[in-house]
């Protein structure tokens, strides 16, 4: 295909939107999710049954719309009848929808998920499911194809690029990211667009642009949903990044846990490379960009921006300490940025609709919407977007369906293992950053994993205390040494050998931990030990005695 | 494994990743997927063809624990120890696989059909607790059903 210039972005985008409005289609989900609970057997029986009815519609596969605990799903829209999702879907439910739904145009009511045809999700690329949810980052995920970029321009795709080139060039995109208030959704929270622009000012012979996909948090997986179901809005906004620090080469990070994801992102690489999006003057203009994959090797440290710059240099994924930052020397001492994959799936719809659109949702210092990996002991586990500001138990209770019945929340638990628990009476807190961190927990990279009676909050300490002490790199000692010392003190707790002594000998250790470690895993690593004796301190005592 | 065979494909592993900079892991990659490990004889000719020290090499090998230095075997079994997958059973998994195996996480079984190893997480957390199984990932799996899973590997060679 011959490269393309803006005007024949828009009149493909015309092209293939029109062509797609008049079909019929089925939809199977065949993200990660979707294919581990049968979603290929499902997919196969379908095209299976098309062909042999001789049927004019279309099967596609498409990603997650983030309701992993009812996979697979299969949603289905024909002339004459209300579009439905169909959930838990196997092979015999797949032959018959096909055959009562799609050919006698009567949708199975007792198959379907009640409630979601109503919500016509489709209708300004917004999608919602289940009320309080406002898709921005998700808006594509279980719409499109993310193995053809013709589906992804259909709905939008690289409009967000032709915006940033031809009308608001690389001051205005930083104005525009500045307005959206969009701050880095990895778990830091550093503002994006002053980052941006750190590398703007920057002076180097090359600089590079960094997506952090390595999610390296256990629980968390909203990155490698976006990777693997809308692969082209990370790129996307890569590249915008990019034209607006000034910068032509950028690299991937992708965990090798993730290979789904990886085989994705390298198809879209290809398509966008053909296409004329990505390579020499980018849609005719003076832009020319580069992006490519690197692996990551199974380290969770390597989540860290300075150690994760060392993986892709082909080292050990050792953290540096900071300063200087990586705008100043980063990737082979280079000017570098790195935002993680959720944070880049933000910038085409705040280019394309503008900073103050994003900023309408949220307050304080905290905007637009976050993602959260909604598992554990909950009914409808999966992903959610919702807007800052909605209260942890609107997550957890009003579109995750809470605890299973006969159960009750006892705690949260975001952040992972640098995050904290959040008991259940303060599930009233409104999401942001600096909510949560009151909390003693954090925003994190957004895993959420909801606990219940049975759980002991000291079992999932060590739980977390016994993972950074295997990812621990072992470069600085209040990390290496301080984490193992908390691991053998929780030991002795836990075995009812421990006294007060230790949990104070413990709380130093924390301090230590928190002020000499060399990088966040360490520095963090505290939380869940700190958190959990800040508000269920009762179940020490069980195991201690009193005070 | 005569060198004869793997001289060319590792030729063809070098010639891609030699120019491009920061790429040992890249290649190391290929490496392992093509052998299931990263075997001592390719890490001495990499070293010669990429002109890197073998010493480097084995520093990054044994830093991420992707890479293996010793053999797979024929059927591969990953228990997800990620925060879901520990929440929702998954420890009891991996005992119940440690028992009827034999092996210990990290080891082969002497007959080298089975290698047991835990995983982080594969971010399937929301059909937890999961299993990867020869890199099928096999979703909300019970003990109950591991002398199933073993059974299966069995029938399939």
């Amino acid at each position: 295909m011959a490269k393309l210039t803006f005007e024949e972005l828009d009149k493909l985008r015309d092209e293939y939107r029109a062509q797609r409005a008049q079909r019929s289609w089925i939809r199977v989900g065949t993200s990660t999710c979707g294919i581990a609970a049968g979603a290929e057997a499902v997919y196969r029986t379908i095209v299976d049954e098309v062909r042999r009815r001789d049927l004019d519609i279309d099967v596609q596969r498409v990603g997650c719309v983030g309701m992993c605990y009812a996979e697979p799903l299969v949603e289905v829209n024909v002339q004459g009848a209300p579009r439905t999702m169909y959930s838990e879907v196997g092979t015999e439910a797949a032959e018959r929808i096909v055959a009562e739904h799609v050919v006698n145009g009567n949708p199975i009511p007792g198959l379907a998920i009640p409630g979601i045809e109503t919500l016509g999700y489709e209708d300004d690329g917004l999608a919602a499911r289940q009320g309080k949810q406002v898709r921005i980052v998700l808006r594509n995920c279980g719409l499109i194809d993310p193995t053809k970029i013709e589906d992804s321009i259909a709905r939008g795709g690289y409009q967000g690029l032709k915006r940033a080139l031809f009308d608001l060039r690389e001051e205005g995109v930083l104005e525009e990211m500045k307005a959206s208030g969009l701050r880095g959704r990895g778990g830091a929270g550093y503002p994006t667009w002053l980052k941006w622009k750190s590398l703007r000012e920057a002076h180097g012979p090359e600089k590079y642009m960094i997506c952090n996909a390595d999610e390296g948090d256990p629980g968390a997986y909203m990155d490698r949903s976006v990777l693997e179901g809308d692969p082209h809005t990370v790129i996307e906004g890569m590249l915008i990044a990019c034209f607006a620090t000034g910068t032509s080469r950028g690299y991937l990070y992708i965990r090798a846990e993730y290979p789904l994801a990886i085989d994705r992102i390298e198809t879209a690489l290809r398509q966008a490379r053909r296409m004329g999006l990505i390579g020499k003057n980018i849609l005719g203009t003076e832009f020319s960009c580069d992006l490519e994959v690197r692996l990551g090797a199974g380290a969770f440290v390597c989540g860290e921006e300075t150690a994760l710059m060392h993986s892709i240099e082909g080292k050990r994924g050792t953290p540096r300490p900071r300063p200087p930052f990586p705008a100043q020397s980063g990737l082979w001492g280079n000017p570098t940025n790195i935002n993680n994959v959720e944070t880049f799936a933000n910038v085409a719809p705040i280019i394309v609709r503008g900073g103050e659109w994003f900023a309408q949702w949220g307050s304080g210092k905290s905007f637009g919407t976050k993602v959260f990996a909604v598992t554990g002991k909950v009914r409808h586990s999966g992903l959610v977007e919702i807007p800052m500001g909605t209260t942890l138990r609107e997550i957890v209770v009003d579109i995750c369906g809470g605890v299973p019945a006969g159960h009750r929340i006892k705690a949260v638990q975001t952040g992972g293992p640098s995050g904290g628990v959040i008991p259940s009476e303060l599930l009233d807190t409104p999401v942001s950053y600096e909510g949560l961190q009151e909390l003693g927990s954090i925003m994190g990279s957004g895993g959420m994993i909801v606990m219940d009676e049975s759980d002991s909050m000291i079992d999932i300490v060590k739980f977390y205390t016994d993972f950074c002490v295997e990812e621990s790199c072992g470069k600085c000692a209040p990390c290496r040494i301080g984490g193992k010392q908390m691991c053998l003190l929780l030991e002795k707790i836990q075995s009812g050998k421990g006294t007060w002594a230790d949990v104070d000998t413990m709380k130093r250790v924390c301090l230590a931990m928190q002020k000499a470690s060399l990088c966040g895993l360490g520095q963090t690593a505290p939380n869940p030990v700190l958190s959990t004796l800040r508000y269920f301190e009762d179940e020490y005592r069980a195991l201690l005695g009193a005070r | 494994m005569p060198d004869a065979v793997m001289v060319p494909d590792i030729s063809r592993t070098v010639q891609k990743w030699r120019n491009k900079r920061g790429s040992l892991i890249m290649a190391l990659h290929e490496i392992q997927n093509r052998y299931g490990y990263v075997p001592r004889n390719v890490s001495l000719q990499i070293a010669q063809l990429m002109d890197v020290p073998l010493a480097r090499i084995y520093e990054v090998v044994t830093f991420y624990n992707y890479f293996k230095l010793e053999p797979p075997g024929r059927n591969n079994l990953s228990v997800c120890l990620g925060t879901a997958c520990y929440l929702k059973g998954a420890p009891e998994l991996l005992n119940e696989l440690k028992s009827r195996l034999g092996v210990s996480e990290g080891e082969t079984t002497p007959d080298g059909e089975f290698h047991l190893q835990s995983v982080r997480c594969v971010g399937c957390c929301g059909l937890a607790p999961v299993v990867v199984a020869n890199g099928e990932t096999l979703s909300k799996v019970q003990p109950s059903s591991i002398e199933g899973l073993i059974h299966r590997c069995h029938k399939e060679e």
